[in-house]
């Protein structure tokens, strides 16, 4: 396949455009303060949504993350607070592992029951949710309470600069988490046997199982993997804007899976890949967050948002079209 | 023999139906014991009659979209939005200027038939995309359902909009003949739509090619038409159900009814519909809802929070998946 047909690249002109277009209807755009901050913005969106692809590329689809993310950040900080506990490693560790626990009962529905996964995730996600704000609480757990350690860490800059009048801004080190966590899933998805049987159980699951793969195996590591990474992301998130609101992320899912099939992925599985999701995750942040650079009200944000996803899919389902059936 | 003949019509062949009646039972029994003073009161179950049937229509139109393998998640945004629409419609021309009731009535008759308008063409726009465009239901419905939702906050600008006629709340809260006007609503929908899948050339086309797309298709049947068909049903079912949502809560706002959808949604895999496709009654639907009225009810008096309540709808998905799963693989 030549460079001009692939579809990231593709995606990378229209972005290209969009951001000629943007800059020449306000060119505050290109300022390093508006980029900065639209680069920060890409970090939470853009690990869930590694998570996302994957489970898109196995052939399934995840709505639960986003109460995964709230439940796995509410939690950990919770339990700081309560134990007095000051450090970051392990709260993220365990961050982590209330994702991936929460996506292995995803993965167990879905594989046991043979249960479409758009149903068993509103189900669990629901459920998930509901336990959350019905027994942990739904009070917001805000700066003062905030354990101190997360905070200093989000803030890390890697650049930090003075603007013209004279506030600070700088670019946050933790798109170098990001960045990490999406070279380590390329890697782990273009060059490891693991990796190559999610692509094989997307695109024909009976062929996938009967060439040998253990499609159950795939099957939990996809769910657990995008479970584990909202919840990361989810702490992440509490950490980088200081307080913890369990009600948090609803509906996020939406822009989330928008971003990821606007970077190509199909939803029938077996096709998608992380420099096209990268290239979408920036693509939607960008336009949400420069509605207001280019004066148009934010009433009109979710309209804009559904266009994306009807415009994305229109195009990858007339790319992947089918005869007849 | 005469009524085990009937009875076996109506139950159909498969032993969905029971299992739901038995459901039902309990859940009414298990209510009934935890509340005994509270549950089983007229008033319980009279404004049962009056929430239920938004739901239910909802549910239906999402069977309907299931029928064929696929899903609809715009629904509530199209219920939302078709009652902003009128909702606006009565703002401009009937506050500020006292007008006789016939005028109003005429009023409230073209808010109606705005708001059914919009919901038919919401499942035009659903309709061309998945059966022209051949998006994917679960994306195209995702994407419009942002888009109706989003046309609603554009006009209402985030808060609710009230003030509407009273012809037009006597949808919602009013009584014919001692029974709410908005279950009586419910009752005709759902054997309008019940005689339309089982008696009609467009409804056994549906469930054919639920079945199998690719044999419909070798068979002559025009699928793409028929799929284009049951988008605009659901359309204007979900419409109805904004008409009817309005007018009980005399007020319509963007994002009313959020929970709705993984409501609809159960209650539609509750009843029987297999949401891969091919089967799929209003029966079993209506049967399902009954249950789940019951459940919420019975919680509520018990106090349950909001999310608590939630949270059980969400388990009773998860238990329900469950226990479809094991009756299959019983045969």
């Amino acid at each position: 396949m030549t460079l001009f047909r692939r579809s990231e690249f593709i995606i990378a002109c229209i972005l290209f455009a969009a951001m000629i277009i943007i800059g020449l209807i306000n060119p505050a755009f290109w300022s390093l303060d508006n980029l900065f901050g639209l680069l920060r913005s890409n970090v939470i969106i853009g690990i869930m949504a590694l998570g996302v692809l994957v489970v898109m590329i196995s052939g399934g689809i995840d709505v639960s993350f986003t109460a995964f993310a709230a439940a796995a950040m509410y939690l950990t900080i919770k339990l700081m607070i309560y134990t007095g506990y000051e450090g970051v490693f392990l709260p993220f560790v365990a961050a982590t592992l209330i994702g991936l626990f929460l996506g292995a009962f995803n993965a167990f529905f879905i594989h046991t029951f043979r249960m479409i996964p758009l149903i068993v995730t509103l189900g669990t996600g629901s459920v998930v949710r509901g336990l959350l704000l019905g027994l942990v609480g739904t009070s917001v757990i805000n700066i003062d309470k905030m354990p101190q350690q997360l905070i200093a860490f989000a803030k890390t800059d890697l650049v930090s600069l003075t603007s013209a009048t004279g506030t600070n801004f700088g670019l946050t080190a933790m798109i170098l988490i990001y960045l990490g966590l999406a070279l380590v899933t390329h890697l782990f998805l273009t060059y490891t046997m693991a990796g190559r049987s999610i692509f094989a159980l997307g695109g024909a699951p009976e062929a996938a199982s009967r060439v040998g793969f253990n499609t159950r195996r795939t099957l939990f590591f996809v769910y657990c993997f995008a479970g584990a990474l909202a919840g990361f992301a989810g702490l992440l998130h509490g950490s980088m804007i200081w307080l913890a609101n369990p009600r948090d992320f609803a509906g996020l899912e939406l822009d989330v899976i928008a971003a990821v099939v606007l970077g190509g992925a199909s939803i029938f599985g077996g096709r998608g890949s992380v420099i096209g999701t990268l290239l979408g995750v920036f693509m939607l942040v960008m336009v949400k967050n420069s509605l207001i650079i280019m004066k148009v009200d934010t009433t009109w944000q979710r309209v804009v948002v559904g266009l994306i996803i009807i415009v994305a899919t229109a195009l990858t389902a007339w790319r992947d079209r089918k005869k007849l059936v | 023999m005469q009524n085990s003949s009937i009875a076996k019509r109506i139950l159909g062949q498969d032993r969905n139906i029971l299992q739901l009646l038995v459901i039902t039972v309990l859940v009414f029994a298990l209510m009934s014991y935890l509340n005994p003073d509270k549950f089983l009161r007229y008033y319980n179950f009279e404004s049962i009659t009056y929430i239920m049937p938004e739901l239910g229509i909802l549910a239906i139109a999402m069977m309907i979209a299931m029928l064929t393998g696929g899903i609809d998640l715009s629904v509530v945004g199209i219920a939302n939005l078709a009652g902003i629409l009128a909702g606006v419609f009565f703002h401009s021309v009937i506050i500020g200027t006292s007008q006789s009731t016939g005028m109003v009535l005429l009023y409230t008759g073209i808010g109606v038939l705005m708001a059914l308008g919009i919901g038919l063409l919401a499942g035009v726009l659903n309709g061309f995309l998945i059966s022209k465009l051949r998006i994917t239901p679960i994306l195209a419905t995702l994407g419009t359902g942002q888009i109706f939702t989003g046309l609603a906050v554009v006009l209402t600008g985030g808060p609710a909009i009230v003030g509407f006629p009273d012809a037009w709340n006597f949808i919602g809260n009013g009584k014919i003949l001692g029974i709410a006007t908005p279950f009586i609503l419910f009752v005709v929908v759902a054997g309008a739509v019940a005689i339309l899948l089982t008696r009609t050339t467009l409804g056994v086309n549906l469930m054919l090619i639920g079945t199998n797309p690719r044999a419909a298709i070798f068979a002559g049947l025009r699928k793409d038409r028929m799929i284009f068909y049951s988008y605009m049903m659901t359309g204007l079912l979900a419409a109805i159900a904004g008409v009817i949502l309005s007018g009980r809560t005399n007020a319509a706002k963007s994002d009313y009814g959020a929970s709705y959808l993984l409501q609809a949604i159960l209650i539609a895999v509750l009843g029987g519909t297999n949401p891969a496709g091919g089967k799929g009654r209003v029966l079993g639907v209506s049967i399902a809802l009954i249950a789940l009225m019951l459940l919420s009810s019975g919680f509520q008096i018990l106090r349950f929070s909001n999310h608590l309540i939630d949270f059980i709808w969400g388990g009773f998905l998860l238990l329900v998946i469950a226990l479809n799963a094991f009756r299959n693989s019983d045969r």
